[in-house]
């Protein structure tokens, strides 16, 4: 008989004190790495900034890999990092651009970061994907497919005026501008 | 749920053993939870691998939340172990727990905690084990108390520490938090209510263990957590 898994509950208000050791950098720049920085906020029901939120990202790296490499001295994974809000529900991070995903069973996956989000108010966490501006396989990967064609903008970020190779990306968890989440 | 008919989709948790994202007797959850339906993707997309973590990444003291300063901190002192498993029962191996907790007053060391409970300059509230090789755990620690919230009039979070797992894969993510048993707290509590099926619910609550606790310095309690999915190496899956 299968176990059933264990239930969620949120994080809280005060993660910081056992998550935020992971928080910042996910890995040292490789020399040649196209690093990107995505900045970017939380926002509730009714638009206001969310100050207690914490995202981790999970990426392949730049050959389309996942962390599956395992030596065992290294502190930190190449493909993960988390991002705390501050009190202006701001976020920011800075990873190293991911490649794009071998096809399996015929999906098809354009480079992109997988985005969990915890909160205070968060029983259980969400799941989103963060999709780049200037991609062209954008338009055939099967997750966006997936999504009704008004809502896919919520996962693309966008370019940056104030910086560039920055993106900016928001995740609204509810609302009219609301984030595309995926069940799990 | 969007359903897509040409690729297998993943198997979601039994009803009522998750909580839903509104549940209003918690009413920060009413304007932080998605109001459009969230979007079923093929399995296929979802065998993102989770992050690797080195042993590293813990140290001995990281397991010992009453040994990480000059002194004791104040409280009752407890041993909290466990075993990580996935659906098919089998140990998670090697698995990231981190833990948090507030203080003996109940009391975080978070500038955002504004109970006024006492601080214990001797205690922070973090921790952080990898499982062995049989998906066991254990930390040393002092039960945190219960404090009071802003949810509704009097009331009080009943005790818990705060859980964080990394199994395989991104689906086997999990932060839940522990309860004790007995607390008076639990039934009057929303978050611990926000699990609707009973049996769930009851498996957050940690077990007193008296035959792990150790004589003249702590009592022990066990609490046991399922990931979601199958956690077989790729040895063990070609020896099937």
């Amino acid at each position: 008989m299968r176990a059933i898994p264990s239930g969620s509950q949120t994080v809280g208000p005060f993660f910081r004190i056992g998550l935020e050791h992971l928080c910042g950098g996910s890995d040292p720049e490789p020399s040649g790495a196209v690093m990107v920085k995505v900045r970017g906020k939380v926002f509730d029901g009714n638009g206001a900034p969310v100050p207690d939120a914490v995202l981790e990202i999970w990426h392949a790296d730049s050959s389309g890999r996942y962390d599956s490499a395992r030596p065992d001295d290294r502190r930190r994974s190449p493909c993960f990092t988390r991002a705390a809000t501050d009190e202006d529900g701001e976020f920011g991070f800075s990873i190293r651009r991911p490649g794009s995903v071998p096809c399996e069973m015929e999906v098809r996956q354009a480079p992109h970061l997988s985005v969990l989000v915890f909160a205070r108010g968060l029983l259980r966490h969400l799941m989103t994907r963060m999709y780049f501006p200037d991609e062209t396989a954008n338009e055939t990967d099967t997750a966006l497919q997936l999504v009704p064609e008004e809502r896919r903008s919520t996962l693309i970020a966008r370019g940056s005026g104030s910086e560039p190779g920055s993106l900016e990306w928001n995740v609204v968890l509810q609302g009219e501008e609301e984030t595309v989440f995926f069940a799990w | 749920m969007t359903e897509f008919a040409e690729w297998p989709t993943i198997e979601l948790p039994p009803p009522g053993s998750q909580p839903e994202y509104c549940h209003p007797p918690y009413v920060s959850s009413v304007l932080r939870s998605p109001r459009q339906p969230l979007i079923l993707l093929p399995k296929a997309l979802l065998q993102c691998e989770g992050p690797v973590f080195g042993h590293s990444i813990v140290t001995a003291s990281d397991s010992d939340l009453t040994g990480q300063h000059a002194d004791k901190p104040v409280g009752e002192p407890i041993i909290v172990h466990g075993r990580v498993l996935d659906e098919d029962g089998r140990p998670v191996r090697g698995a990231l727990v981190e833990v948090w907790q507030a203080n003996a007053a109940g009391r975080y060391r978070h500038r955002a905690d504004q109970s006024g409970m006492p601080l214990d300059p001797n205690f922070s509230g973090a921790g952080r084990v990898l499982t062995d090789a049989s998906g066991r755990y254990e930390f040393r620690t002092i039960k945190p108390g219960p404090y009071p919230w802003k949810n509704h009039y009097n009331a009080w979070r009943p005790a818990h520490i705060h859980f964080s797992l990394f199994g395989a894969g991104i689906l086997s993510r999990l932060v839940t938090q522990m309860y004790f048993p007995g607390d008076p707290l639990q039934p009057l509590d929303p978050i611990f209510n926000s699990i609707a099926d009973k049996d769930a619910r009851n498996r957050l609550i940690s077990q007193f263990d008296i035959n792990r606790s150790e004589p003249d310095r702590a009592l022990a309690y066990a609490f046991d957590i399922v990931l979601r999915g199958s956690h077989e190496t790729p040895t063990e899956r070609a020896e099937r």
